[in-house]
């Protein structure tokens, strides 16, 4: 995949953003400063930002439990972000939805979901509001490889296709629906595979390597942009935490140290740090710059949850209905 | 006034919403080609094409939860679940999203669905084709609530829900589609939390639901016979609840009785029931009491469905024993 340099240092500009973000959570979890859970997206962020690279502004997405690097991903607003996992009256949602629930309409983040496989339906009716109002919009549906068992996955792509929708079904392929292995929970060897009994494009890319990801969301997303319906991309991937903040041995419990230091190996951003060195767009010196000013990021956001006041107990009722 | 039924009133309004808002769109399963299997959309397809009344496959979970996308994202759709028992197969998107979306994302945004579904026995459909369940999503925050009984209600409580900017549950006796009253040609509105009186009376009130309503009527008009004068609320909408008019009439009555053929346990008459006890136990000369369905699914055969749904007896039973207290 050939991209031009600025291009490829806005991804990882995003991809650092997301890793030292949730670093900085895994830091003050640690502390037990975060009131709630949280399910990182360290290692996986490559399938973010080379999908999200791919949309324009008023282009949707849906997303889930492991939902922020989706959410920067999209350019939402990292401050309104900090400010709403610890559950303040800045944040995205004013602190009733916290970690699992980000949304910025504003930029058609339409919502962490916390329930797997239930974006796919929100998805495709938003797709399906964009093709009734010929509005040009793309929707990108993020899911895990467990969603694909799930009831409203099925109902979801074959009402995708059925009707040629604009969306383009991501799965992030992490190879485990919390503790339990694809191999224990599914016959199929690849996700992609079931794309087939929908009659839709299925494909497998390393959903570690940013362009790979990047190239194959975008030809799904041209499709899906000239009216041809939806793609399945299957990218191949590892959470490098355990399935939440907590989870003993980040997920020892099923599966292998051995496992774990292969995969974080191939570290989505040291691979691409080595891309960018190789082809000379870059200098360490200015990489090791912009990993200063996305920390620099980090903690101007750490200082605007920290300034924002807790929304008064009564605030819990509003907000029910319009 | 011209008169037609229930049902033609529900597709009358559909219809004057479908010429109105090119925002607002029908799908569901069979309602294009079919006509809706109690004939709601009936003619509809024919009349606004594919694209704005759509026949889906059978997936519950995708006309909600997709009803919920599109209203996101700049449209007024009106789903149809065939059979209120199916709600169960999408309870995810009903509960989980459509009524937690706007409110789990601080009020960022708006979800103007209506979901349409028919419910109630009385058809020897059984106990996946006939149950009745707005006392269970009464417990949910996050959805409004219409219960029509009457076809100028169906009509004018599904205008209301079509311009309305959350996710409208909106709720249809089955055993009412083939019942005619008034209903003016033109568009109109009834709104919502506004309980209607339909009959006034100093003795003894009853709060009646869906059908309940006509026969907690036939019953007061027999009892007036015996001096006793029952006043009968119709609360229209569950959610947003008329609560002033049920207190107001409890207070001037001193005697409740819910009627309802719902499930009794934590059912619609428990919260009624449970509202009247906070607010008005002082003006109680009596117990209240529940008129439900019992704590099974609904049966088939004729003697059982007759036994399970209430009906006149029953009532005016319930009525015998709160009169006895003075």
């Amino acid at each position: 995949m050939e991209v031009k340099k600025d291009f490829a240092l806005y991804l990882m500009r995003k991809m650092l953003e997301i890793r030292f973000f949730e670093e900085k959570i895994v830091d003050q979890y640690a502390r037990g400063t975060v009131p709630g859970l949280a399910h990182l997206y360290i290692g996986e962020e490559a399938v973010a930002v080379g999908a999200c690279a791919n949309l324009k502004e008023d282009d949707m997405i849906t997303s889930t439990h492991r939902g922020h690097g989706h959410c920067i991903a999209k350019g939402a607003d990292v401050n309104r972000m900090m400010a709403e996992l610890f559950g303040k009256k800045d944040g995205y949602c004013k602190g009733k939805g916290g970690s699992m629930h980000i949304a910025d309409m504003q930029i058609g983040m339409l919502g962490a979901m916390g329930i797997v496989g239930s974006g796919g339906p929100i998805a495709v009716g938003a797709a399906l509001a964009a093709k009734k109002r010929k509005s040009g919009q793309v929707v990108i549906c993020f899911f895990g490889d467990a969603a694909t068992n799930t009831g409203a996955f099925h109902e979801s792509a074959n009402f995708a296709s059925l009707y040629r929708l604009p969306v383009v079904f991501v799965c992030e392929n992490n190879l485990y629906g919390i503790s339990v292995s694809m191999k224990r929970h599914t016959r199929v060897k690849h996700i992609a595979d079931r794309a087939a009994g929908y009659n839709m494009p299925g494909v497998t890319v390393d959903g570690n390597d940013v362009l790979k990801v990047y190239g194959a969301v975008g030809k799904a997303v041209e499709a899906a942009r000239k009216g041809k319906g939806p793609t399945l991309v299957e990218c191949m991937t590892y959470r490098f935490r355990g399935h939440f903040e907590g989870d003993p041995n980040l997920g020892e419990r099923y599966r292998t140290k051995k496992e774990m230091e292969q995969w974080m190996a191939k570290c989505p951003i040291k691979r691409f740090k080595k891309t960018i060195l190789d082809r000379k767009w870059a200098s360490k010196k200015e990489l090791e710059k912009m990993e200063n000013d996305v920390r620099q990021e980090v903690e101007d956001a750490m200082a605007y949850a920290n300034a924002s006041p807790f929304p008064e107990g009564e605030e819990t009722l509003e907000d029910v209905f319009a | 006034m011209r008169e037609i039924l229930y049902r033609e009133a529900l597709n009358e309004s559909l219809r004057q919403n479908l010429e109105m808002d090119e925002r607002v769109f029908v799908m569901g399963e069979d309602v294009g080609i079919f006509g809706g299997i109690f004939q709601i959309t009936a003619g509809l397809m024919k009349d606004f094409g594919e694209e704005r009344v759509m026949d889906t496959p059978i997936s519950e979970s995708a006309i909600l939860g997709g009803g919920i996308g599109a209203a996101i994202n700049g449209m007024r759709p009106v789903v149809e679940i065939m059979n209120m028992d199916f709600l169960f197969a999408c309870m995810d998107q009903l509960a989980n999203q459509a009524a937690k979306i706007r409110y789990m994302f601080g009020g960022q945004v708006t979800i103007p669905l209506v979901i349409r579904a028919p419910g109630g026995g009385g058809r020897g459909a059984a106990a996946h084709h006939s149950q009745i369940l707005h006392g269970l999503f009464m417990h949910i925050p996050g959805l409004k609530i219409a219960i029509p009984s009457t076809p100028y209600d169906a009509k004018g409580l599904l205008n209301t829900a079509i311009q309305d900017d959350n996710p409208v549950l909106f709720l249809e006796d089955k055993m009412l589609y083939n019942t005619k009253g008034p209903v003016p040609e033109e568009y109109y509105t009834v709104p919502f939390g506004e309980a209607e009186i339909r009959r006034e009376g100093r003795d003894l009130t009853i709060v009646a639901t869906f059908r309940m309503v006509g026969k907690a009527l036939s019953v007061a008009q027999e009892l007036a016979k015996e001096g006793i004068e029952i006043e009968v609320i119709d609360p229209r909408t569950l959610c947003p609840l008329d609560r002033g008019a049920i207190l107001e009439s409890v207070k001037k009555t001193g005697k409740l009785i819910t009627v309802d053929e719902g499930n009794k346990v934590n059912g619609f008459g428990a919260e009624i029931a449970a509202m009247v006890s906070e607010e008005a136990i002082e003006y109680l000369q009596a117990p209240i009491c529940r008129v439900a369905a019992p704590m099974t699914p609904v049966p088939y055969g004729p003697t059982l469905e007759k036994f399970y749904i209430p009906d006149e007896e029953d009532i005016k039973e319930a009525v015998r024993k709160a009169m006895a207290y003075h």
